[in-house]
């Protein structure tokens, strides 16, 4: 049964939560015990993975900025989780002081989080709400502000997408988002693939199904999809390391063990 | 030695000190530097090179700029130990000129370490005061949303309650305090079924058992109880069962809204429309109810009576006193009337105008239907007082007394009104009793031989079907057309009421025509509905349809414009149809069996039997008139011999060779006794009335779902 929405998330700590498991990964001590335990088994399995995720935070950081110098002052991002370091806010000022991010969790811990760390921000803005119910997460003032202005929109779907499952369709989700951008607006994507590493895949999916977020990975066809009225930028749709890289030599022999494909397109 | 200058900062010249910063920003770039703005990444990689580098060159030596370098580190997020690990050999692998490089070494790896320690207790920090910020807003919710379903509770309009799955009472609102004239504590604490009470409509304790039990999510009745004053409330009641997450009854909760003032309205009105106005007796309406009641699910062997009561004299009394007079003497016979009967237990009812009617249920013969009659005669002796008349009022009434199962209310009312007549003709002022030869005549007698023949072309017959049942499964073998008249007078008239005139005027013919045509045209179509498991038809030969020269014929067109196999077509004709062995009825009857149709002998047992013409006629099934089983069930008569008289019969059919249907069947238990002789088939109340066709249709197709 759906819960209403007036009645709110729980806050289990006892129970292993994304945000924290991956500010794990990134050294971070935003944790509980419960994260810490599945991310070292997670580590045993899969050693790569505090290296995956800090390239998915090096990504993160150069769609920004790629963004940024676009002209894009504004951005969305769902899907945020506990912003360490790096956050979009950080990073798109550096070239555009003005920039403003409404940042979106459905982690009742992580929007706290952000909050505290956001209270004195003026252009930040946290909202707690689900992608999969993405009415009602248009229907926020706080989003609903952001994207009535009419200027473009960047809509940053980082590590975020592979949280919703076949039966959630997350393919409907992207489109009404996408139909909700302004003209000029741009989507960042960042999601775990089969690929790559597919022994990983199979015990990487089952060990986040003991946390309210089952992980699905997905093909690099169904990645592309998503971006479907949208023009993608070069180089289309890589491995983490591949896009864009400030220094080619950073890419490294083996780009695909970082297994998350990602890309940034505009609306067509 | 120490020169006093002290150092810029910026990068060195000399050749180690630029090795060193190439080597220290390798080793910063990769691992987590691959995250950071290469912008913010150089200027770390600046700073900290200088302050290692002083550290390094400056006299004295101070272990505060190597520990500031390992702080800055933690600050970017470099919280990985293997940079803390990588860092200390390359400054191991740049030797100082003096003793310092272990305490350099030392003080960077300290300034690592104490700002590593701060920022976790920093950030252990934050996310428990997020969690608590999270876990504060929750329960604010929680609670803010418990307040809202409180508020709502409390002040809904309906009344509701909770309780648990053993019937405990837990929490009641305020509406439903109200309904009930009660306080909490008298009801919290309390079981449910403490609630019960006389007027509860039958199944709704079950319907309960049921919910709580978790075989029903909800149920719905209009329920009294009795409040704590003592009155009674009528209320819509609504319980629905709330489980726990495994599915399991958790909680019932009840709704109940205050209907009594509807439930009165109601009920008054139901009175006014069963009750007579001016003497209060049930009407019309009320006794027919009462009466179709009786026939729904008769207990075998069932009888009732009526007596049908008409004032003699009363139109005089009207047209000479007033019809205030007349009202008023009504009012007084009901009066008396109810006054004798209804202690019997005896229902009285106003048909209309001076027309009274007694209706006894259960009766025990026609003694009690008779003394009944008395009653009524004797009540009425005496002069009724109505001003200063005396007025001396009589009565005739008719008097019957039947099976249930032999009749239906129209027509046990008819027979009842008929035989009043033949109680007014015989000089009024007495009653008569029922005779079914002189029923049939009067209803003949009664506009039936009259109207008769016009009938026939304006549709007022149809066909009814009664099903025969094998007794070894009870499956719908055949059924037996039965046909009906809807007279627009008498109503709906059976066989037994019109076939004699129709045999006497001649009608029989194109009657018994018309009946074969419809009921093989309705067998045929059940066979091509249903195939094999459509029934084998049974019509009914009269005596002179079977001495008719045509009868060949019609039958054979009849089967050929139809449709229908021969095969699933039995007459059934009466003892009475051949009288000898060169009746011309014998030679027709053979042609038929010859054809393919098959014959019975209908209501064996009761006519003349020469067993003897048995054996010429060409039948194969006998029917076991349904007087012997009912008599099973007269307490006059001899049970022990009825049972052996059916059972002879049926050895006798046996030995014949032919197939045995027992009519009158009414309860399973005869059905049994029949079985265990060996009797084949049965037909009767137990196994079906006789029914509209699509009625019959279901039965068939549901006999088929049912394999």
């Amino acid at each position: 049964m759906k819960r209403p929405n007036w009645v709110p998330a729980g806050t289990d700590l006892d129970k292993p939560n994304a945000a924290r498991v991956y500010d794990y990964y990134l050294g971070g001590s935003h944790n509980f015990e419960a994260d810490r335990q599945m991310a070292r088994r997670a580590m045993e399995l899969w050693p790569d993975l505090p290296a995956i995720m800090r390239s998915n935070r090096a990504f993160l950081r150069r769609a920004v900025q790629f963004l940024a110098e676009r002209g894009i002052t504004r951005f969305l991002d769902i899907g945020s989780g506990i912003p360490t370091f790096g956050a979009v806010h950080e990073v798109a000022r550096t070239i555009r002081p003005e920039a403003r991010v409404v940042y979106v969790d459905r982690d009742p811990v992580a929007v706290a989080h952000s909050r505290l760390l956001l209270k004195d921000d003026p252009l930040s803005q946290v909202v707690e709400a689900d992608l999969r119910s993405v009415q009602d997460l248009l229907a926020r003032p706080e989003v609903a502000g952001l994207l009535g202005a009419g200027e473009p929109v960047a809509l940053m779907l980082v590590a975020v997408l592979h949280f919703v499952t076949d039966e959630e369709e997350p393919g409907k989700l992207v489109a009404t988002l996408r139909d909700a951008l302004p003209p000029g607006s741009a989507l960042a994507l960042c999601h775990a693939s089969t690929e790559g590493r597919p022994d990983q895949a199979g015990p990487h999916q089952d060990l986040y199904r003991l946390t309210p977020t089952p992980l699905t990975m997905r093909t690099p066809q169904q990645i592309t999809g998503f971006f479907d009225g949208f023009e993608l930028v070069e180089p289309g749709v890589v491995y983490l390391p591949e896009w864009r890289p400030e220094n080619p030599l950073a890419v490294g022999p083996h780009p695909e063990r970082m297994t998350g494909l990602v890309g940034v397109g505009f609306r067509s | 030695m120490n020169t006093g200058a002290p150092n810029t900062g910026a990068p060195v010249g000399d050749s180690a000190a630029a090795s060193f910063h190439d080597e220290w920003a390798r080793l910063l770039e990769a691992g987590h530097g691959v995250a950071v703005h290469p912008g913010i990444l150089g200027r770390l990689v600046s700073r900290t090179a200088a302050l290692l580098h002083r550290a390094q060159q400056e006299d004295p030596f101070e272990s505060a700029l190597a520990a500031e370098a390992g702080a800055l580190l933690v600050d970017a997020h470099f919280t990985d130990p293997v940079v803390l690990a990588q860092a200390v050999e390359l400054l191991h692998e740049h030797p100082v000129a003096d003793e310092r490089g272990p305490a350099l070494c030392g003080a960077f790896a300290a300034g690592w370490a104490a700002a590593l320690r701060e920022r976790t207790l920093r950030e252990q920090e934050a996310i428990r005061l997020a969690a608590d910020t999270a876990r504060q807003e929750v329960e604010r919710a929680l609670r803010a949303s418990e307040t809202r379903f409180r508020a709502l509770f409390e002040s809904a309009a309906i009344g509701i309650g909770i309780g648990d799955v053993e019937g405990n009472i837990l929490a009641v609102n305020r509406a439903l305090q109200e309904i009930f004239g009660a306080r909490p504590e008298d009801l919290q604490g309390h079981k449910v079924n403490e609630l019960v009470h006389p007027e509860d409509t039958p199944g709704v304790w079950e319907a309960y058992e049921e919910l709580i039990t978790g075989k029903r999510d909800y149920l719905q009745f209009d329920k009294p109880y009795y409040r704590r004053d003592g009155e009674v409330v009528w209320t819509h009641l609504t319980v629905s069962l709330i489980r726990d997450d495994e599915g399991r009854p958790q909680y019932q909760v009840a709704m109940l809204e205050d209907i009594t003032d509807r439930y009165r309205l109601q009920e008054r009105l139901r009175h006014q429309a069963t009750h007579d106005p001016l003497t209060g007796l049930p009407n019309r309406v009320a006794f027919f109810e009462r009466l179709e009641k009786l026939f729904e699910e008769p207990e075998p062997g069932a009888r009732f009576g009526l007596c049908y009561v008409d004032l003699d004299g009363f139109k005089v009394v009207n047209d000479s006193l007033g019809h205030e007079t007349g009202d008023l003497l009504l009012a007084a016979v009901a009066a008396r009337l109810e006054s004798v009967l209804t202690p019997l237990g005896h229902m009285v009812a106003r048909l209309g105008g001076d027309e009274f009617v007694v209706l006894l249920e259960n009766c025990r013969g026609e003694q009690e239907a008779v003394a009944a009659a008395k009653t009524v005669l004797a009540a009425l002796a005496k002069p009724v007082l109505i001003g200063d008349h005396r007025l001396a009022v009589g009565a005739s009434i008719g008097v019957l007394e039947r099976r249930v199962a032999t009749t239906t209310p129209s027509a046990a009312v008819r027979a009842a009104d008929l035989t009043l007549y033949r109680a007014k003709e015989a000089g009024r002022g007495r009653w008569t009793l029922f005779d079914p030869k002189e029923n049939a005549r009067a209803v003949s007698r009664y506009a039936v031989s009259v109207r008769m023949p016009a009938a026939l072309d304006r549709g007022e017959f149809f066909i009814d079907y009664q099903p025969l049942c094998s007794l070894e499964d009870n499956s719908l073998v055949a059924v037996e057309a039965l046909v009906r008249w809807r007279h627009p007078q008498l109503g709906v008239l059976g066989p037994e009421e019109f076939i004699a005139t129709a045999e006497e005027t001649g009608l029989i013919m194109p009657l018994g025509r018309w009946v074969l045509e419809q009921a093989c045209g309705q067998a045929a179509d059940w066979v091509r509905r249903f195939g094999s498991a459509a029934p084998q038809l049974n019509v009914n030969l009269a005596v002179r349809q079977a001495r008719n020269a045509g009868l060949v014929g019609d039958i054979d067109r009849i089967l050929r414009s139809t449709g229908l196999d021969p095969a699933k077509l039995q007459l059934e004709i009466t003892e009475s149809t051949v009288v000898g062995p060169e009746d011309e009825a014998l030679k027709a009857l053979h042609a038929v069996v010859d054809m393919g149709v098959s014959l019975a002998v209908d209501d064996f047992g009761t006519g003349w039997s020469n067993l003897a013409y048995l054996r010429d006629l060409p039948v194969s099934g006998l029917k076991i008139a349904g007087s012997f089983v009912g008599d099973l069930h007269d307490p006059t008569k001899d049970t022990h011999l009825g049972w052996r008289i059916v059972s002879g019969l049926v050895s006798l059919a046996h030995t014949l060779g032919l197939t045995v249907t027992a009519e009158g069947v009414e309860s399973g238990a005869d059905a049994d006794r029949l079985r265990l002789m060996g009797c084949d088939w049965a037909q009767g109340w137990h196994f079906g009335r006789p029914a509209r066709p699509a009625e019959i249709a279901r039965r068939i197709s549901e006999a088929g779902l049912s394999k």
